[in-house]
């Protein structure tokens, strides 16, 4: 049996006194899309950062494609497969939209065919008009869709969105979804969202974060209708 | 026996004297966040102050201790409206902008005092420990140190102003909506700093003469010691200074002085790269 | 004309002014004033190594002057253990290289970044000037080459042909090699940032952490930059050797250290020509201004703008707080609002017949 894409075992994150994850083991197959929600503070993105190496776990393991990334550097990682796209649209702002995206693909590829596929990733989100730009100038929404080009020219395996739709319109966020389910059809998916209606149109497994563990795991439509994840959302205590 | 105590006591000088000329740029890193590159002239302009004063007829004991940290405090707070406070948030400009104050400075007592070493002698005479003569102005430094570290201690714990201080450090949003107003703050902070650092100028002096370039050998063994220290001021500056003042006297008392400062330089070095966070980044983190 | 199109002018212009520059001078000038060119075109390269590293990587290097000084000396203790300078040239590149490359591993590899790397390399070059300034007795010595100590290196013989240890350089022909070098390391670089390398240390330098999410390794492109800025610093000093015949520890000084990075500055963070115009300009102002003789002057011109210090601390100031970008993009930028708002005006001419 082959190993799944990625897999955690007990792996914890410590801050001195704060345990912002604890023990989670969570596995993902290859080419699923798994939504993961919880409220601020549950250790999502600390988790996030965790399995693109930009936090060394306290303890536990992060095993991509059954080899061990928990101490890997963030560089080798990408290499590896697993893209990012951040809370905070981590892109170049001093740069235009086109040398971001060229930055992306020119590790893969080069001169013409570098070229090209930058025009193609730029089609794709829907930045075309937009190339020249300085991307410090651009609006919320379409710097989230710079460094969604970004994150898919490397080619990953595994991209990883943290709050993808944040701070979009309702326009910006059916298209963001639409892109979402286009990139499943032949990527893996980790989605970290608030908006549940974009939940609803992208998700079928959900995962349930909550002070720093897996409450429960279960598919979108159980999860809705779930009273624990409700209590968690309206700030009661999870019943034991 | 002697050997030791004459030692132990030239150990503790330079401890002293490398905490005296940290403190202020520590107190000015440490709650500003503000790299100040003309640190080492500030320590000039105390000595500069001290000299002109006794020069005046001043009693030597006044001028260093009173008059120094006066002129300097002043000059502190002219600098922070004039420069430094168009530069909060910008690290790195603000190390651009005070090394061109620096060099402004050194140009401008060039100018006026000429590039001669000018002097006082070290009042207090000597004292016998054993078998060696050492001087005692030695030992009035090493107190000055004491009392001016003590001095900040008991201001920055038990008083209003110290609150104050470390609670604009902390955060300055919070401390503006209660009432504190944060430029007053950053103001009379950097002028303590430079009060501090005119002060620390002033009681050198007698040690090393002035002449206008002297900040070089200060700012650099200043700065290391507060990074090195970290970002809490007072076990920062203090566990850094012993730490460096040690290593720079006992290498010193190996070979010679240039040997000991350049042990001192690289073991700076090797701390930043050790403790990235300094000292206190690691050990003493609760400390003031 | 379009971005691509001024930035393929602008290179063109600097090509021919350059080479006309370099063939014309010695016909035409003095040889003092040639020989003041030299050490200006010389001082050019020290500066371009800065807007490398710095302007371009991002890397906040206060201590530049280590690498030049290094130059300096490697040249002149290989020189006069060895008689021909061949090999003594390639030292002076390499071993600050070599040097550069250590330090930049020690820093970068401990993810030392921004303020702590400025501390670092300004203590180094501390260091290296404590250390060489108290080489003063006969002890001190490499070979047959004293240190000197504090009173220099006098004497260093100049560059030779290749191999031929007879034909040694003379005042032109090190005009000819210093602007030379000069043209040659600003095409050098300019082809090196529009490479794919250049263009990753640009990324890391915008965005550290995104280059790395993007499978970029940035400790080792940073040591890259570093590395090459400090050959090109060493060769610079190499070539200052050559040009006064003599270095002193004051090359591994603050003052030298932080005129560099005024060059720099005052020319433009992030531009190769900036920091060029910079660094001549700043250096014929200082001379214009008389700072270079010793201060003997009483009367308060000599005292004001013949103080170096002084006019350079108060230019460093005022680039900070009123032109931080620096001359050169100051410029770019006003040139372009100026055509942005002539355009906009072309296009507003047409719009009454369209409102009818």
């Amino acid at each position: 049996m082959t190993a799944p894409l990625l897999q955690t075992r007990d792996l914890s994150m410590h801050f001195g006194g704060v345990k912002a994850v604890r023990n989670v083991d969570f596995t993902l197959a290859e080419g699923e899309l798994r939504c993961l929600i919880g409220p601020n503070g549950a250790g999502k993105s600390t988790f996030f950062k965790m399995l693109t190496g930009q936090l060394e776990p306290t303890h536990g393991q992060v095993l991509f494609r059954g080899h061990d990334i928990s101490r890997a550097h963030a560089h080798q990682i990408a290499r590896l497969g697993i893209g990012i796209k951040t809370q905070v649209p981590s892109v170049f702002d001093g740069l235009s939209v086109r040398e971001n995206i060229w930055l992306a693909a020119s590790r893969l590829h080069s001169g013409e065919r570098a070229r090209r596929l930058v025009n193609e990733m730029l089609e794709r989100v829907g930045l075309t008009d937009a190339a020249e730009r300085l991307v410090g100038q651009l609006a919320h929404g379409q710097r989230q869709w710079v460094e969604l080009g970004l994150v898919l020219s490397t080619d990953p395996d595994l991209i990883l969105l943290d709050e993808p739709a944040a701070g979009m319109t309702h326009e910006e966020v059916l298209k963001t979804a639409e892109l979402v389910r286009e990139i499943n059809r032949s990527k893996a998916l980790i989605v970290v969202e608030h908006d549940m209606q974009f939940i609803r149109m992208i998700a079928k497994q959900v995962t349930v974060f909550n002070q720093g563990s897996v409450l429960v795991e279960d598919a979108v439509e159980n999860i809705m209708r779930n009273p624990l994840v409700r209590d968690i959302y309206l700030g009661k205590q999870a019943a034991a | 026996m002697d050997l030791i105590a004459l030692l132990a006591i030239q150990v503790l000088y330079a401890v002293a004297s490398l905490a005296l000329i940290s403190v202020g740029l520590a107190i000015i890193f440490g709650m500003m966040r503000v790299i100040n590159l003309a640190h080492g002239e500030f320590l000039m302009l105390g000595g500069y102050a001290a000299i002109v004063a006794t020069s005046h007829g001043i009693s030597i004991w006044i001028a260093m201790l009173v008059v120094a940290p006066i002129v300097v405090g002043l000059i502190g707070i002219v600098v922070e409206r004039a420069i430094i406070r168009f530069l909060y948030g910008r690290m790195i400009d603000t190390m651009l902008a005070t090394w061109g104050l620096s060099l402004f400075l050194v140009g401008l007592t060039t100018a006026i005092f000429g590039n001669t070493t000018v002097g006082i002698s070290a009042p207090l005479g000597s004292i016998q420990i054993g078998a060696y003569r050492t001087s005692a102005y030695t030992l009035f430094v090493i107190a000055i140190a004491a009392i001016v570290l003590g001095g900040i201690f008991a201001v920055m714990r038990w008083t209003r102003l110290g609150l104050i201080a470390r609670g604009t450090m902390q955060n300055a949003n919070m401390a503006a909506a209660l009432g504190v107003n944060p430029p007053r703050v950053y103001a009379i902070t950097f002028g303590v700093g430079a009060a501090l650092s005119g002060l620390a100028g002033a009681v050198l002096a007698p040690v090393s003469g002035v002449f206008p370039t002297i900040g070089v050998a200060y700012v650099a063994k200043s700065f290391i010691t507060v990074i090195g220290g970290g970002a809490a001021i007072l076990s920062g500056t203090v566990s850094a200074s012993v730490l460096f003042g040690t290593i720079n006297q006992i290498a010193t008392f190996v070979t010679t002085p240039v040997f000991g400062e350049v042990a001192l330089l690289a073991a700076a070095i090797v701390l930043i790269r050790l403790l990235p966070q300094g000292i206190t980044g690691r050990f003493f983190r609760r400390g003031l | 004309m379009n971005a691509r199109g001024f930035n393929v002018l602008g290179l063109v212009l600097v090509g021919v002014i350059g080479l006309a520059f370099m063939i014309l001078t010695p016909r035409l000038a003095e040889l003092d004033t040639v020989l003041d060119l030299t050490v200006y075109m010389i001082m050019a390269v020290l500066a371009l190594s800065l807007a490398l590293i710095w302007g371009y990587g991002g890397i906040l290097c206060f201590g530049q002057s280590a690498f030049f000084g290094l130059g300096a000396y490697t040249y002149a203790i290989a020189m006069f253990n060895i008689g021909e300078s061949t090999l003594p040239l390639l030292l002076a590149i390499i071993l600050p290289a070599a040097f550069a490359a250590l330090l930049g591993y020690f820093m970068f590899y401990g993810r030392i970044s921004d303020v702590y790397l400025g501390v670092i390399t300004l203590t180094v070059t501390l260091i290296l000037f404590n250390s060489v300034n108290s080489t003063a007795g006969p002890e001190f010595h490499i070979g047959a080459a004293r240190l000197g100590g504090f009173n220099g290196i006098p004497g260093i013989p100049p560059l030779n042909w290749p191999f031929d240890k007879a034909t040694t350089i003379d005042l032109e022909g090190m005009f000819y090699l210093a602007t030379g070098s000069l043209l040659l390391t600003y095409f050098g670089l300019r082809l090196l940032l529009a490479s794919q390398f250049g263009r990753i240390i640009v990324g890391i330098r915008e965005n550290e952490r995104r280059a790395e999410l993007l499978g970029y390794d940035p400790r080792a492109y940073k040591l890259a930059t570093f590395t090459i800025g400090g050959a090109l610093a060493g060769f610079a000093g190499c070539l200052f050797a050559n040009w006064g015949n003599f270095v002193s520890p004051t090359i591994f000084g603050l003052a030298q250290s932080a005129q560099i990075i005024i060059w720099v500055i005052v020319g433009g963070r992030g531009t190769l020509i900036g920091p060029v115009i910079g660094c001549i300009g700043i250096q014929w102002l200082s001379a214009a201004l008389g700072a270079n003789q010793p201060s003997s002057g009483s009367d308060l011109w000599s005292k004001i703008f013949a103080n170096a210090p002084l006019i350079l601390g108060v230019i460093l100031i005022a680039f900070v707080l009123l032109v931080p970008k620096g001359l050169v993009p100051m410029l770019a930028d006003l040139g372009q609002s100026l055509l942005r708002r002539r355009r906009e005006r072309a296009a507003r001419g047409f719009e009454p017949q369209q409102a009818e």
